[in-house]
C-alpha cells in the first residue's frame, strides 16, 4: 500500500496571499483542503452510523418504546423475568448458537483452507487448477443460490444430516473456506520460495520446513483469516436461515429477522443486536491487536492490519 | 545448483503438496460441487404429487421439463406473477446500486486521496459497518422509520405529516439496499484509489490540469477497475437479496426475485420452481461472476509483481 499523498501539508507550505485574495483561495490553490468533500464524506459517516448508535442506545431503554427515552436499564438484557435476553430461552439460545456456529466453522475451515493454499500453490496439473477455480467460485457466488442448493443437499441426499447445527456448519464452512485458501495464497506469493529453499539446503525435509518455516511466515495471514471467519459468521444470515430448522438452531440474527418482520420489533432484539456488535467488536479487535503484534517490524502498520482484516485484500 | 536441486526435489514431493490440499479438495466436492448437482437433479426432476415433495432425478438423461414449464407459466404465463417482480428487482438493484455509487465514491475518494494523517480514523469509521450485522443495520432503520419515529418527528416539525415508511414503500427498500451494500462497495473503491500512484495525478497537474480536469481524465480512467468490481460485488448479492425488503417492508408490493425463491423454497409443492429459478439466476450470474474472478485475479497478480 502506498502511502497517502501529502496534500494538506503541502497548504501550510503554500504561499501566504494577501488579504483580497486570500478569499478565493481555496479555489485557486490546486492542492487546498477539498472541504467539501470531506463534509459530505461526515455527513455518509453520520447516516451510516448514528442510527446504529441509536438502536444500541434504546437497547437500554426502560420501556417499550424505541422513540422515546424513558431511561437507563438493564431490562432487556438481563432483568425482565420474560423477555429478556437472559431469560428469555429463544434469545438465550440464539446467542449460544451464534458462538457455536462461529467456533465450529474457523475451527475447520482455517486448517483447510491453509492446508489447500499450501498445497495447491505448489502442486501442478489440471487436478489443482480445477480445484482453485472452484474455490475461487465459491467465492463469488450468490449466497442465495448457494444456500438454495445447500438447501436441496441437506433435504433430498443427505437426508441422514438434517436440518440444523450440522447442516449449518457445513453450509458455513464451505462459504467461508475461501478466505484462508485466498489469503494465504496471497501471503505465499509476497513471500517466495527463498526461505523454503534455505531450509532444504539445510536439511529440512518438506513438513518441517511447512512447520517451522512456512507456518510462523504464514501466520499473519492465517490470523487474518480466522479472524474474518469468526466474525463473517457471527454476521452471517442467509446461509443459517435457510438451513436452521426449529429455534433452537436459529443464531440471533435469524431471530432478529423472524421477529422484525412487517415492523415489529422490541427493545429485547435491540439487545441482541448489541450483543452480536460487542461480539463481533471483540473479534475485530482482537484480529486488530494480534495482526499488529504477528506483523511487527513489517511494513504497512495500522491501515494495512485494517485494511487485510476487512477482507479488502483478498 | 537451485535449478537442478529443485527439479530433483518436485516429483516426490509432489504427492505431499497434493496430501495437503486434499481434504479441501474433497470438501468442496462433497459440500459446493454435489449441492449444485442436487439443484439441477431437482430442476429436472417432478412432484411427488401426493407429499408435495419434490423429487430428484439423478440421470440427466432422465430429466423432465415439468418444474420448468410450471415456473415459465408464472413468468410470462396469464396468470403471471414473477414477470413484474423480474423487472421490479432490475429497477431497485440498478436504482440502489447508481445511489451507492454516488455516495460511496467521493467518500472513497475523500479517504484514499485527502484523509492525510486521519486516515486511519476515516478508515476505522468506513469499516465499522463491515463489522456491524446486517439485522441491526435495518433494525435501527426499523426503529427510525416507524410510525411514531424519529425521522417522521423530524418531517413534522418542517410541517409534513406522518409517512408509513415500513408499510411497502419502495424508496425505503432502494434505501435500505443502499444502506446495506454502500460498506462492501467503498471498501473495494478505497483499495483501488489508494493503489493510484499520485505521481500520475502530480504528473497531471503539472501538465497544466486543473483540479477537475486531472479527476476527469487521470483518476476516473484509473478507478474504472475498482468501480466495476465494486458494483459487482453488491449487485450480485442484492440480486438475491429477500431479507432486506421483508423487513423494511414486508408486503407483495415490493417483493423481490429472492423473496420469490424464499418462499417457493418454504411452500410445499413449489420447491422444484424453485430449484430451477435459482439455477436460471446463476445462468444469468456467471458472466459477471467469471469476470469478477479474472478482474480481481488480474489485480491481484498486479498487486504482488
Amino acid at each position: 500500500m502506498t502511502a497517502a499523498p501529502a496534500a494538506p501539508t503541502r497548504q501550510t507550505t503554500a504561499p501566504r496571499a494577501e488579504p483580497a485574495r486570500r478569499i478565493r483561495w481555496p479555489r485557486r490553490n490546486p492542492w487546498g483542503h477539498p472541504w467539501l468533500l470531506e463534509g459530505f464524506t461526515w455527513l455518509y459517516l453520520i447516516w451510516s452510523l448514528v442510527p446504529i448508535v441509536i438502536a444500541v442506545l434504546f437497547s437500554f431503554n426502560n420501556g417499550k418504546s424505541q422513540s422515546a427515552w424513558q431511561g437507563f436499564s438493564m431490562r432487556w438484557y438481563t432483568t425482565d423475568p420474560l423477555q429478556s435476553v437472559l431469560h428469555n430461552p429463544e434469545l438465550h439460545a440464539a446467542v449460544l448458537q451464534t458462538f457455536r456456529l462461529a467456533a465450529y466453522t474457523t475451527v475447520i475451515a482455517v486448517p483447510l483452507g491453509v492446508a489447500f493454499a499450501v498445497g495447491i500453490n505448489r502442486w501442478r496439473g489440471p487436478i489443482p487448477a480445477a480445484a482453485n477455480f472452484t474455490m475461487i467460485l465459491s467465492f463469488v457466488v450468490p449466497e442465495l443460490i448457494f444456500g438454495v442448493a445447500m438447501f436441496f443437499v441437506f433435504t433430498s441426499l443427505f437426508t441422514a444430516i438434517k436440518l440444523g447445527t450440522i447442516a449449518e456448519t457445513a453450509g458455513l464452512v464451505t462459504w467461508n473456506v475461501s478466505w484462508p485458501a485466498i489469503i494465504v495464497q496471497a501471503r505465499l506469493a509476497t513471500i517466495g520460495r527463498q526461505y523454503e529453499e534455505a531450509a532444504a539446503d539445510l536439511g529440512a525435509n518438506r513438513p518441517q520446513t511447512v512447520r517451522r518455516v512456512l507456518l510462523p511466515l504464514l501466520s499473519p495471514a492465517i490470523f487474518a483469516s480466522a479472524v474474518l471467519i469468526f466474525s463473517g459468521v457471527i454476521d452471517d444470515f442467509v446461509l443459517v436461515d435457510l438451513l436452521s430448522s426449529t429455534a433452537s438452531t436459529q443464531p440471533m440474527s435469524v431471530i432478529i429477522y423472524s421477529n422484525t418482520r412487517g415492523g415489529n420489533s422490541g427493545p429485547a432484539l435491540n439487545a441482541l443486536g448489541t450483543i452480536m456488535l460487542v461480539m463481533s467488536f471483540l473479534v475485530a479487535l482482537i484480529g486488530f491487536v494480534g495482526y499488529r503484534w504477528l506483523t511487527r517490524g513489517e511494513r504497512g502498520g495500522a491501515t494495512a492490519a485494517l485494511t487485510v482484516l476487512s477482507g479488502a485484500e483478498g | 545448483m537451485a535449478v537442478t536441486m529443485r527439479r530433483r526435489q518436485r516429483a516426490p514431493g509432489r504427492t505431499f503438496w497434493a496430501i495437503l490440499a486434499v481434504p479441501a479438495v474433497v470438501w468442496l466436492a462433497v459440500f459446493f460441487v454435489v449441492p449444485f448437482y442436487t439443484v439441477l437433479a431437482i430442476s429436472g426432476g417432478y412432484l411427488n404429487p401426493f407429499l408435495q415433495e419434490p423429487v430428484a432425478v439423478w440421470n440427466p438423461l432422465q430429466w423432465s421439463a415439468a418444474n420448468l414449464d410450471s415456473l415459465m407459466r408464472d413468468i410470462t404465463g396469464a396468470g403471471a406473477f414473477i414477470g413484474p417482480i423480474v423487472a421490479r428487482t432490475l429497477v431497485y438493484v440498478v436504482a440502489a446500486s447508481v445511489l451507492s455509487l454516488l455516495i460511496g465514491y467521493p467518500a472513497a475518494y475523500f479517504v484514499a486521496r485527502f484523509a492525510g494523517r486521519r486516515k486511519g480514523l476515516f478508515l476505522l469509521l468506513l469499516i465499522a459497518p463491515f463489522w456491524i450485522s446486517y439485522m441491526m443495520r435495518m433494525l435501527a432503520w426499523i426503529d427510525l422509520l416507524q410510525t411514531g419515529g424519529y425521522i417522521n418527528r423530524l418531517l413534522s416539525l418542517v410541517g409534513i405529516s406522518p409517512v408509513n415508511w415500513l408499510g411497502g414503500e419502495s424508496v425505503t427498500v432502494i434505501l435500505g439496499l443502499a444502506y446495506g451494500y454502500i460498506p462492501y462497495l467503498i471498501l473495494v473503491l478505497y483499495a483501488g484509489l489508494d493503489r493510484i500512484d499520485p505521481r500520475l495525478i502530480e504528473a497531471g497537474r503539472d501538465l497544466g490540469l486543473g483540479r477537475v480536469r486531472t479527476f476527469l481524465r487521470v483518476t476516473l480512467p484509473l478507478s474504472r477497475q475498482p468501480i466495476l468490481t465494486g458494483m459487482l460485488i453488491t449487485v450480485l448479492p442484492m440480486l438475491g437479496d429477500y431479507f432486506t425488503n421483508q423487513m423494511l417492508s414486508g408486503t407483495a408490493s415490493t417483493s423481490m426475485l429472492g423473496n420469490v425463491i424464499d418462499g417457493q423454497l418454504e411452500t410445499p409443492g413449489l420447491q422444484g420452481q424453485g430449484a430451477v429459478l435459482s439455477m436460471m439466476m446463476l445462468t444469468v450470474l456467471l458472466v459477471p461472476m467469471l469476470y469478477y474472478v479474472i478482474a480481481t485475479n488480474r489485480s491481484s497478480r498486479e498487486a504482488v509483481s
